[in-house]
């Protein structure tokens, strides 16, 4: 992208600098996702490490894990709508 | 917010800028939900089972709407104990 200034991008160009741009966000959502996920159901689901992750604490990682992204949803819907709610007030 | 779109050439292309707007709007909101759900999983998630319970929704809900009240507050007050302060100077100068 060097070099390449954005008004002289023609109308693909923009798409694809958009897409990359969307896929770059997604990309860094997924990674924070992904390391609050690992810090969040370590602490819940490892207590003594021992020399495995043996399969009880696997299946309460798994749990975990669809427990944080239903509560991801969740957090996510409320903040949504009291920001509609915050909106409407002004 | 908008120095991170200080390219002039981004500026001047109206169709690139409202998507840098938009995305910057939505990756704001995104950023929050991240770390309201880490604040609200601490208090309100206690053992991971089977399916969120009720009351757990309930709770992170709540947490939610609590701590935007909270932000409010704070920033309501430092609003206001900033403008006491400023008002103060000028009487007593």
């Amino acid at each position: 992208m060097d070099g390449i200034t954005a008004g002289t991008l023609s109308g693909s160009q923009k798409d694809e600098l958009m897409d990359q741009v969307k896929q770059q966000i997604a990309v860094a959502n997924a990674q924070e996702l992904l390391t609050k996920m690992t810090e969040k159901c370590f602490k819940k689901c490892i207590n003594k490490p021992g020399t495995t992750l043996d399969s009880s604490e696997q299946k309460c990682v798994a749990m975990c894990m669809d427990r944080y992204m239903d509560s991801w949803n969740l957090v996510s819907r409320a903040y949504s709508s009291r920001l509609q709610k915050e909106r409407q007030r002004l | 917010m908008n120095s991170d779109v200080s390219n002039s050439n981004i500026k001047s292309d109206p169709q690139l800028q409202q998507f840098i707007e938009i995305e910057t709007q939505k990756q704001k909101f995104q950023f929050l939900v991240h770390g309201l759900t880490d604040i609200c999983w601490e208090l309100c998630i206690d053992k991971p089972s089977s399916r969120l319970d009720n009351k757990s929704e309930h709770c992170l809900k709540n947490c939610v709407e609590r701590f935007i009240d909270c932000s409010n507050f704070v920033l309501n007050r430092f609003g206001k104990t900033q403008f006491a302060a400023a008002t103060e100077e000028i009487t007593f100068d």
